[in-house]
Order: C-alpha cells, then sequence, then structure tokens
C-alpha cells in the first residue's frame, strides 16, 4: 500500500489522538515493527509490556520522530505525523513539518538525559524558552509549578549530578510536561532506578493519570504499576501486538500462549 | 670547554627580546583566536547532512595535519601572490599558522562533540529545540570541557610554533634573537633567553589551562 492510499487527514468522527497505520520499522532487513495498526485515545493510558527486542522501545521511539519508519504513516490529533500533505499527497515529513508536530508530543527517557550543566529549574525552563518563546518569568512560574507538582521544588537550584535517580527523573517528567503536550511518553522510567526510589517516580505518574486528562503512552517492566493505572495493556511480540485489553482481562485472563509465557516467566523473576 | 656565558650582555639585549616576546604573544594569541574559530567551523561543517561536503572538508583537515607548517607558511607568503593574494609577513604568518591549528583544533572539537551522550540529543529532539540552540546551549557547552585540556596543549603548541614565522620575517622572538645574535656574534646569551622566557610562558599557561577546565566543571555543575 503506498502513501497515496493513505488519508490526507483523520475525519472528526474517527480521530484517536495517535493512530499507528499499517507502521513498518526496518533495522536493515530486519523488521523491528511490523505492520502496526494501534490507536490511543485521548486521555486514555497505554501501557506497551512485552519481552526485550519485541519493539516495544522502537514504537514510542518512532512516535516521538526520534527515528523514522520504513512504511506506513503515524497521526497525531488527526495529522499526519511522519508525512505532511503537499500537492494533495502524503509525502514524507521534513524537518519544519515534524518541529511543528513534534510540539504536541513529550517523552522521559530511561536514563533521564536532564542537561548537566543546568540546574533543575533551568532544565525546566529551556524548552519553554527556547522553543516556545516564554519569557523567562512565565517560564520560571510554569516551571515551579511543575516541579511542585513532582515535588522536586526544593531542589529547583541543584545540578542534576547533586539529584539521585529518582529525583532526576522526577524533573525530567516536569521538564516534559512543562511543554506542555497533549501526549507524554514514558519509555522505562523507572527501569534504571534503585528498587527504593521506584515508588517516587511511579507516584508521579499515578498523579498525572488521577489529575490530569493527558494521552500516556508508556513501556514499562513494573507489572504491577502497570495494571493500576493503565486504562489499556498491550503485550507486544515480534514487533507486532500479540493481545491487548483491559489490565485485569490481560494479566488475569490472558488468551495467548505467549502472552501467558512472559507473565509467568516475569511472576518467577519476582 | 666551558661556556663563555656574559650577564652584562645577557642583561643588555634582555629589553629588545622582551620586546619581540610581546610580537611573538600577539601572534600566538590571534593566531590561536583564528584557529578556535575556524576549527569550530570546520567541525561543524563536518557533521552537516551534506556528504561532499563533510568529505571536503575532512580532507582539507587531513591534508593541513599530514603537510608540514613551514611549508604552509611559505606558500601562503610566496605562492599565494601569483593568485592575486598579497598579504603582508604579519598576515601571512598569522593566516596560516591560524589555518594550521584550526585543523588540529577541529578534531578536539570533534572528540567533544562525539563524546556527549546519544540521550542528550535526543532530549533536544524531544523538547523540539532547533538544531542551532542544540548546539549553542546543550551539545557545545558539554562538548567544551572535555575539550578544554586538548585545546590547551594546542594553545602552548601555537605559542611553540610562532618561531617558524622568522622564516619570512616577522619580528618575533626568535627572529630578534637571530638578529641580536648576529649583530654581535654572540648567540649563546639571546638564544638560552628565548628558551627560558618561552619556559617562563609556557610552564603558567599550562597550570592555567588545567585551573580553567577545574573551574568550568564547577561553573556546569558537573
Amino acid at each position: 500500500m503506498d502513501t497515496s492510499e493513505y488519508p490526507l487527514e483523520l475525519p472528526a468522527d474517527d480521530r484517536p489522538m495517535v493512530r499507528f497505520l499499517n507502521v513498518n520499522k526496518n533495522y536493515g532487513s530486519f523488521p523491528v515493527i511490523h505492520q502496526l495498526n494501534f490507536d490511543v485515545a485521548e486521555g486514555e493510558m497505554v501501557t506497551i509490556i512485552g519481552p526485550s527486542g519485541s519493539g516495544k522501545t522502537t514504537v514510542l521511539r518512532i512516535l516521538m520522530t526520534l527515528e523514522s519508519i520504513s512504511s506506513g504513516v503515524i497521526y497525531v490529533d488527526g495529522k499526519p505525523l511522519t508525512h505532511m500533505v503537499k500537492g494533495g499527497i502524503l509525502v514524507p515529513a521534513d524537518e519544519h513539518h515534524l518541529r511543528k508536530m513534534r510540539s504536541s508530543i513529550g517523552m522521559c527517557f530511561q536514563h533521564f538525559n536532564l542537561f548537566p550543566h543546568m540546574t533543575a529549574l533551568q532544565n525546566c525552563m529551556e524548552g519553554p524558552v527556547q522553543v516556545l518563546g516564554l519569557t523567562k518569568k512565565e517560564a520560571r512560574e510554569r516551571s515551579e509549578e511543575l516541579l511542585t507538582l513532582v515535588g522536586m521544588i526544593d531542589k529547583k537550584d541543584q545540578h542534576p549530578s547533586r539529584l539521585s535517580g529518582g529525583q532526576q527523573q522526577r524533573v525530567a517528567i516536569a521538564r516534559a510536561l512543562a511543554m506542555r503536550p497533549k501526549v507524554m511518553l514514558f519509555d522505562e522510567v523507572t527501569s534504571a532506578l534503585d528498587p527504593e526510589v521506584i515508588g517516587e517516580v511511579t507516584n508521579v505518574i499515578r498523579k498525572l493519570v488521577a489529575e490530569h486528562n493527558l494521552t500516556m503512552l508508556m513501556v514499562t517492566h513494573q507489572m504491577g504499576f502497570a495494571r493500576d493505572i493503565s486504562d489499556r495493556v498491550c503485550f507486544f511480540y515480534g514487533g507486532k501486538i500479540e493481545e491487548e485489553g483491559s489490565p485485569q482481562d490481560l494479566f488475569g485472563n490472558a488468551q495467548r500462549e505467549r502472552t501467558k509465557q512472559f507473565l509467568s516467566a516475569v511472576k518467577e523473576a519476582r | 670547554m666551558t661556556p663563555d656565558w656574559r650577564w652584562d650582555f645577557a642583561l643588555e639585549i634582555l629589553p629588545r627580546l622582551l620586546r619581540a616576546t610581546g610580537n611573538t604573544l600577539t601572534a600566538a594569541a590571534a593566531g590561536y583566536a583564528i584557529a578556535l574559530i575556524l576549527g569550530l567551523v570546520l567541525a561543524l561543517a563536518q557533521r552537516t547532512k551534506w556528504h561532499s561536503i563533510t568529505l571536503v572538508v575532512r580532507e582539507c583537515v587531513e591534508f593541513i595535519r599530514s603537510t608540514p607548517l613551514v611549508l604552509q607558511v611559505f606558500f601562503v607568503f610566496y605562492v599565494a601572490p601569483q593568485f592575486g593574494i598579497n598579504l603582508s609577513p604579519w598576515t601571512s604568518g598569522l593566516a596560516a599558522i591560524g589555518l594550521h591549528y584550526s585543523a588540529y583544533l577541529s578534531e578536539v572539537y570533534r572528540s567533544g562533540i562525539d563524546a556527549v551522550p546519544r540521550g542528550q540529543w535526543e532530549a533536544c529532539r524531544a523538547l523540539n529545540l532547533p538544531l542551532r540552540r542544540t548546539y549553542l546551549r546543550i551539545i557545545l557547552p558539554q562538548a567544551l570541557i572535555p575539550a578544554v585540556p586538548g585545546m590547551g596543549n594546542y594553545l602552548v603548541g601555537i605559542f611553540k610554533d610562532t618561531p617558524i614565522l622568522s622564516v619570512i620575517g616577522v619580528a618575533e622572538l626568535m627572529q630578534m634573537a637571530n638578529t641580536v645574535g648576529s649583530e654581535n656574534y654572540r648567540f649563546l646569551e639571546p638564544f638560552t633567553l628565548v628558551g627560558i622566557i618561552f619556559l617562563f610562558i609556557s610552564l603558567p599557561a599550562a597550570g592555567l589551562v588545567k585551573l580553567l577546565e577545574r573551574r568550568l566543571r564547577l561553573a556546569m555543575g558537573l
């Protein structure tokens, strides 16, 4: 299917916040994502679980436009993300289009990726000032509000090197939220943390789910956490969704053999 | 055979040598300034999406690094006029030494930029920072710190290489020592003093670079 058969824009009555349409992603000849069709509704919290190499992190990375896709189209808020409309057809997006579309998406990484030469507050202010064009005062107010939300306001003048992993990750969440994204991506945000600080990060995400109408897509190995907060859980295997459903269904009553195997392996490991 | 060192002669020629030292320092500073800026341009030019530019710049850098500085100095001064470029000894000298060291500094910058973790680039992209801001505010400040020792080495290096400019008649320290020596048929004192002057400037400079690196690290909270 070539891109001329894809809609230029999704119709108003069928407009999820994110739609993957026949998306493929290959590394060389190896398919990491295979014919992925996947929607995330507005305000929905979707968790992706699966064994390593199943392509779950890649889903987030291509949605953040950190990597390009090999074929298919991704739509965000009804508009094509990976492509743009030119001469009445969809063509691969240029940097200008990507920059415009990317502003609706925010991401937190496994290794936080805070800017080491800036304080927590400066990390949060950087995007709003440099990208959104806010004044320093506006950006500071917004950032301080968010640092309060994640419980890091008393450390706002510390550099990342003086913060624990959990604290750094909370600052990173505030930094991403400061851009006011419609979609937030969490890529194994607790995997690099010591067990005793995982709770402080998951609690922040719980708070976001409870109090904000954000669309969220999360890759995690914390099965209990995924079960607690997700609206929907997707089990990835071999670059596609093997099984999906409500947390109760997927964790309590998995249908597919591979899902059962994975879940019991994870349970044993704990 | 004991060397016949004359203190009175050494003291007599010292002021002239110190005045020439001023020229040497000017040449080193101006050449280094050129190299700092041009080196960054050369480093960034190797990171554009146009592979042909990368290739051409890389070959130029390799070419400059693989040929002697003295040849490049001669070329700029004696050969460039044939192409209608007439430069004074001073300008030729600074252009040649600046160009020469920009090739080396571009490699220092390049390794500094390469050392910035990929996650930093990804964070910039996730925040939607434009490329220019990404470089200026996030990548280069982090690339600079590991680059400081290398940059400091080349600062001392460029200073020690300024005597090469004497071959095209730039009145720097070496040229002056040679002149003084020829006038008096005594070379022991002028050349010894040149060595001492170089030593007295190079050693503290290396120390200052170390200090600068530490200060920068502190200032950036690293």
